[in-house]
């Protein structure tokens, strides 16, 4: 994407969608950078999306291996079976995203990335994180949130038809709209661990009940060193035994 | 996750797809990671390169060709569109009518879109509500009094570009004046021919004069016309652009292919979001026609306008914004251009993807006869009170639908002066959606379309459209009832006929007025069914459907205001509140529908700081 102008080849393809959101918008997709980490479903359909979209950048971060069970829920991921001997989840997934957009840049990095510097983070745009247990969500948003440049974080967690999506865009100004009126607003984003801090007692009534599930669920395998989203039935005991202990702690006066 | 009942009836479930663009594309995605095993699709386009242990059957054919008549329908389980067009709908819903099977239907434009349950004789069938006609405009509108932008794109587009580059055989009112019938039509008709010394530019500025100019101050001598109106001003290319010396330009060596020819490219114009001067259209206007004439030659006389024609759009964005210009109407870029000629429906993939689940959720509830879930779901823009998904139960079938309730429909027309062939054109096809219509009038056929007719009987239904109605071998008249059907769509339905004199020529330029059959009001709001491009027909001469100058907030009102009008019986009664369930899948709407409110101030959430620039709305 060089210059400010969109291409001609990128007004075509993206016709569309700019009628949707404007050619400005699209230069901006065009010139951001998306890290990725922890692929499956959610997050699959999330990379197609922005892909398509044409954004500028999207770098996967995945180091399992594909399995039997990867292919259910991420479309991105053909069942070749022999094809991926060994093959990380990012790097098959990366192959599949490359072929929806020749336009986006689609990269693999490897590694533990909440143990990464801070610089790593101060590449991209936005950060999208599943599948990482408590203290890695909690260290990675810490990590972007260090930096001058504002570098979105979202995570997203699905368990089964539910499912749930934080988001972090720090210090945010935006424009509303009222009648004919343009406003100018801002909006402070707390961080995901002062998010989850909030004591039950002082969340809103109309607060779904999917959040506190969510949240016994996140302690549970936090407590117990699972693997997110390794949770099963075979757990319930355990789970609601300290949804009880929760319960009790939050609603105490 | 899906229980193991749900599991068995989609595995076992043999679904219809219809169309494969943006919904068709998501939806299939969908359904095979569901884990849906036998999947058909009818699409005109190509597709498909997926999950080996599925079976996808593709039809690469449009829907309303007759081997998908009602037994093949009857086949299916359950029937999902994707489709981008009112017709091919109204096509499909009525087979699944016929055939008895549930039909899902779906569409999205920008960032809303809506998935509903059709079931025959327990919900409403998909023309049970009032779907907006294209918009149409009347004659003289569109040749002496352009008001608006839209007007002059259907002049450059449906009658200009149609004029030069289309079938000459064609019947085309560029030269229709309000008054002033002294130029033989005879005199007029050489005009536009390019003689046969004639330097293409010479005739460019001829043209060019002649649609911008002359035609102006013939319009102009009727003063009637122009005591309420602005008079728009004759534009001749001398005063625009002063004789210049041919161009000759390295920029023709671009882009040889005959595809590839541009006048954009050729004059160095490179954003198609730039509005040009009146300057730079003419030099567009101009370029496009030689361009058209040096390297397109053997297209003149058999083009109709296509949107992805680059020479064409640009043609009639210079055509129609000189016009605009003419008229004192703001000029628009060649992307808005494109948009209203072309019919463009704005899209993203992420509405698309979210329609697809909601249509496979529907489709598990069918399948499993969950008659009490089923829900009309609306994608909205804007959350309101927080919520982006809006589920609405089904209401009752219609009582009055022509389609699905067997209501008459009465026309009252002028018997002596109305073709059979108007008639079929205006009312059977465009309005009534029917394709192979057979009429009847007690046991006599009047008219019918089939491939296996004897000779005798196509000349003498031939014959008949020529005839006006009340000199048909059964003669119509006041009183009379005609039967019509399409055999496809096994559909049928009664006519009543009533004679009038007079038909006001604003109002109703077809000169035919149909009752009974429920119609939106058609005026400057525009609504369209979302999801839906192009029109239904292209009967003349009424001008064809566009998208017009769109207000972003007019697009949910149409389906959505219904839904909360409370005129309508739900399918059930009873109070949909429930308590939120945390290990069921996310509660999207736990209140009763009739007190969401669309218009919640909260949450209109506007992004950036350059979006007013790009939504300017156009006040009429």
């Amino acid at each position: 994407m060089d210059g400010e102008e969109l291409t001609e080849q990128e007004t075509a393809l993206y016709d569309r969608q700019i009628r949707v959101w404007g050619a400005d918008a699209q230069r901006r997709l065009s010139k951001s950078h998306i890290l990725v980490c922890g692929m499956k479903g959610t997050v699959a359909e999330f990379c197609k999306n922005i892909v398509l979209a044409g954004v500028g950048s999207v770098t996967l971060v995945d180091d399992r291996i594909v399995t039997d069970e990867s292919l259910s829920a991420n479309f991105l991921i053909l069942p070749h079976e022999n094809h991926y001997n060994g093959k990380t989840l990012a790097e098959v997934c990366c192959d599949s995203l490359k072929e929806f957009n020749h336009m986006v840049h689609v990269a693999v990095e490897t590694g533990d990335i909440s143990t990464f510097g801070v610089e790593f983070f101060e590449k991209f745009d936005a950060v999208i994180i599943s599948c990482c247990s408590l203290g890695k969500k909690k260290l990675i948003n810490q990590k972007c949130r260090k930096l001058s440049k504002r570098v979105a974080f979202y995570t997203v967690e699905c368990r089964g038809s539910c499912g749930e999506m934080f988001v972090d865009l720090l210090d945010y100004k935006y424009s509303k709209k009222k009648l004919e009126e343009t406003i100018e607003c801002q909006i402070e984003y707390p961080s995901f661990e002062e998010a989850i801090s909030v004591p039950w007692r002082a969340l809103p009534r109309r607060v779904s009940k999917l959040y506190f599930a969510m949240r016994v669920i996140e302690q549970f395998e936090d407590v117990e060193g699972r693997n997110p989203g390794e949770t099963t039935i075979a757990d319930l005991p355990g789970v609601l035994k300290l949804r009880k202990e929760l319960c009790e702690t939050n609603v105490q006066y | 996750m899906a229980s193991q009942e749900q599991l068995s009836a989609i595995k076992r479930a043999k679904v219809l797809m219809v169309g494969a663009g943006g919904i068709g594309c998501e939806l299939l995605k969908t359904l095979a990671l569901s884990g849906f095993q036998d999947i058909h699709i009818v699409a005109r386009d190509a597709v498909l390169r997926f999950r080996p242990n599925i079976s996808i059957t593709p039809y690469h054919a449009n829907v309303k060709e007759s081997r998908f008549n009602v037994d093949f329908f009857k086949e299916f389980d359950v029937v999902l569109n994707g489709l981008d067009n009112l017709d091919a709908r109204r096509h499909v819903n009525r087979l699944c009518l016929a055939a008895d099977i549930p039909l899902v239907e779906s569409g999205t434009t920008g960032f809303l879109g809506q998935v509903t349950v059709h079931l025959k004789g327990k919900t409403e069938c998909y023309e049970c509500q009032p779907k907006p006609a294209p918009k149409t405009y009347p004659v003289c509108t569109i040749t002496s009094t352009p008001s608006k932008f839209v007007h002059c794109i259907v002049w450059a587009k449906d009658l200009l570009f149609a004029k030069l580059f289309g079938d000459k055989n064609q019947e085309n009112d560029l030269n229709v004046r309000s008054s002033d019938t002294a130029n033989s039509s005879e005199h007029s008709e050489d005009v536009f021919e390019c003689r046969k010394d004639e330097d293409i530019e010479r005739y460019g500025r001829r043209i060019y004069d002649h649609v911008f100019g002359h035609n102006i101050e013939v319009a102009l001598s009727n003063e009637e016309t122009w005591k309420n109106r602005n008079k728009p001003r004759p534009i001749y290319s001398k005063d625009v652009l002063p004789e210049e010396q041919t161009k000759e330009n390295g920029n023709e060596e671009k882009g040889c292919a005959a595809d590839d020819v541009s006048a954009m490219v050729s004059l160095s114009l490179k954003n198609p979001q730039d509005i040009w001067s009146l300057v730079e259209n003419s030099r567009v206007f101009l370029e496009a026609l030689r361009l058209f004439f040096l390297k397109r030659e053997k297209d003149i006389g058999n083009l109709t306008f296509d949107k992805d024609d680059q020479l064409a759009v640009e043609f009639v964005t210079a055509a129609a914004n000189i016009r605009a210009s003419s008229f004192g109407i703001p000029l628009h870029s060649l992307f808005e251009a494109k948009g209203i000629a072309g019919n463009i429906v704005h899209a993203v993939a992420t509405t698309n993807a979210i329609i697809a689940g909601l249509i496979v959720i529907e489709a598990i509830k069918v399948l499993q006869k969950d008659n009490n879930n089923y829900r009309m779901t609306y994608c909205l823009e804007h959350p309101s009170r927080k919520l982006l998904l809006m589920p609405v139960e089904p209401y009752e079938p219609n009582r009055s639908c022509y389609v699905c309730s067997e209501t008459p429909l009465s026309l009252e027309v002028n018997t002596q002066r109305c073709k059979l062939r108007d008639f079929v054109e205006k009312i059977i096809k465009a309005k009534l959606g029917m394709n192979f219509p057979l009429i009847m009038q007690g046991a006599s056929i009047l008219y019918e379309v089939g491939e296996d007719l004897e000779e005798d009987m196509v000349v003498i239904y031939a014959a008949n459209l020529e005839k006006a109605l009340s000199e048909l071998p059964s003669p119509v008249a006041s009183g009379s009832v005609l039967t019509v059907e399409d055999l496809q769509q096994e559909f049928s339905c009664s006519i009543n006929i009533k004679h009038r004199e007079e038909f006001d020529e604003e109002k109703e330029p077809d000169g035919m007025l149909l009752s009974g059959w429920v119609e939106a009001p058609v005026d400057k709001d525009n609504n369209k069914p979302i999801g839906n491009d192009e029109s239904t027909s292209n009967a003349l001469p009424s001008m064809e459907t566009l998208e017009g100058e769109k207000d972003d907030e007019i697009q949910e009102t149409s389906e959505v205001v219904e839904a909360f009008s409370g005129k309508k019986r739900k399918l059930s009664e009873v109070s949909e509140v429930t308590a939120p369930d945390p290990s069921g899948p996310s509660s999207i709407n736990q209140n009763k529908p009739e007190k969401l409110d669309i218009d919640d101030e909260d949450d209109e959430l506007i992004i950036s700081d350059d979006w007013e620039s790009f939504t300017k709305k156009k006040k009429l």
